[in-house]
């Protein structure tokens, strides 16, 4: 492979916020890879902080498990806060 | 002084120098900054704190679950004390990006080197106390989560942020227990002012010790690891208190609360600070059997941390020969 291996880009678009996926890069290192992924993804102030893995190591879920495994168990409804109705005066808790 | 000695303490000047400006400026400090050893320090001791709060938090009520008064009352309940292990969870990680790793925080807890909020080593004997824990303890907890989400540690910061999304809920599903309480029969409603007189100082004692007598403020003030002190944030979770508390129709035990025209806000009477120091030097009223309880769990749970290594190694094993 001559243009090295794929490696995922992500960027902290600013201090205080988590690094989010913005895309990938082909390169033969981490060194490289940075340095590819700061040149493609940053050149505009979109971030402060890079991070690349190599994407064979992201282990990733089966999109066809995606309704079992993020079924929103929506009957569950007590767990989010409007399920449990209280008097107008104490219902900003 | 030779100037190769001189040089690393420019350096440490400068990385003094921009830490400073970032809190200054109020940015936030990521893994990857540099920082004094001893925001670190402090930073590993209040997050695992936190930590440990909300896993052995999960006893007073946990026990409850068996016997709660209804099917949804077990349901609601089982899901809060899940949340609570999760919050455990957010803050122990948070806590790694700082270099300390997880099982070292665990031999603190269970060696008794780290400890956890005094709340939790009270009993709850009545199904009354789960509501009061709702209620106030979960109240008084997101009057000091609130300010953290805006704490100058990011990953603290951030995971505060997915737990004060969750404590709403808990808070309402206390308060609703209370309420059912209170518009039942007058034992019912009593077994709610009961458990009201039980949490109440403990939960007041939550934020911990008069401004003028707490150890770590000033420093972690400085840092904006703490946004407001200690008896700022119980003023404001009594002021908000009180009336949720005559919605309810039920006594604050205090005497000496009494709203303050001209603060604007309420006078109350002195908490029990003996009890709240006892209890902080480890001789709360439940403090052995929460330890034990949790050193317990650990133990009897070595088979599944071990049952999963050894699948993962038989895993790895079939895919070489494979």
């Amino acid at each position: 492979m001559t243009d090295g291996p794929l490696w995922e880009v992500f960027v902290r678009p600013r201090r205080g916020v988590s690094h989010g996926h913005v895309g990938s890069v082909h390169a033969h290192d981490g060194e490289q890879a940075l340095q590819a992924a700061r040149d493609l993804f940053t050149r505009r102030s979109e971030g402060v902080s890079l991070w690349v893995v190599p994407s064979a190591d992201i282990v990733a879920s089966n999109p066809v498990d995606a309704g079992q495994l993020f079924d929103p168990a929506a009957d569950k409804d007590y767990r989010f806060p409007p399920a449990h109705v209280l008097p107008d005066e104490v219902d900003y808790m | 002084m030779s100037h190769a000695e001189t040089q690393p303490t420019d350096a440490e000047a400068a990385r003094h120098g921009r830490f400073n400006e970032l809190i200054d400026s109020d940015q936030s400090i990521e893994p990857r900054d540099w920082m004094p050893d001893a925001y670190r320090k402090t930073l590993v001791r209040q997050i695992a704190q936190h930590g440990h709060s909300e896993i052995i938090g999960m006893q007073p009520e946990g026990k409850w679950i068996a016997s709660a008064p209804s099917l949804q009352r077990k349901a609601i309940l089982l899901a809060k004390v899940q949340d609570e292990a999760g919050h455990g969870l957010y803050l122990y990680g948070a806590a790694e990006t700082l270099g300390t790793p997880r099982e070292e925080l665990m031999d603190a807890l269970h060696e008794g080197r780290q400890k956890y909020s005094s709340i939790f080593t009270y009993p709850t004997p009545t199904w009354a106390d789960v509501g009061a824990i709702g209620w106030l303890v979960d109240g008084a907890a997101i009057t000091n989560q609130i300010p953290l989400c805006r704490c100058s540690y990011g990953p603290y910061a951030r995971a505060m942020v997915r737990i004060c999304k969750e404590e709403s809920f808990h808070q309402r599903q206390g308060y609703s227990i209370m309420l059912a309480l209170c518009q039942g029969t007058s034992e019912q409603k009593q077994m709610a002012q009961d458990a009201l007189n039980r949490w109440w100082w403990p939960s007041v004692m939550m934020f911990g010790p008069p401004d003028d007598a707490s150890a770590h403020s000033d420093q972690s003030t400085q840092w904006k690891i703490k946004r407001f002190s200690n008896d700022t944030l119980r003023q404001r979770f009594i002021d908000q208190t009180v009336s949720q508390a005559e919605v309810l129709g039920i006594m604050i035990p205090d005497d000496d609360l009494v709203w303050n025209e001209e603060n604007q806000n309420y006078d109350y009477g002195e908490p029990p600070w003996d009890e709240f120091w006892k209890t902080v030097k480890g001789d709360g009223p439940m403090s052995k059997e929460r330890l034990a309880c949790r050193v317990d769990a650990h133990r009897e749970g070595t088979w599944v941390r071990e049952a999963a290594r050894a699948y993962a190694d038989n895993q790895r094993a079939l895919e070489v020969t494979a």
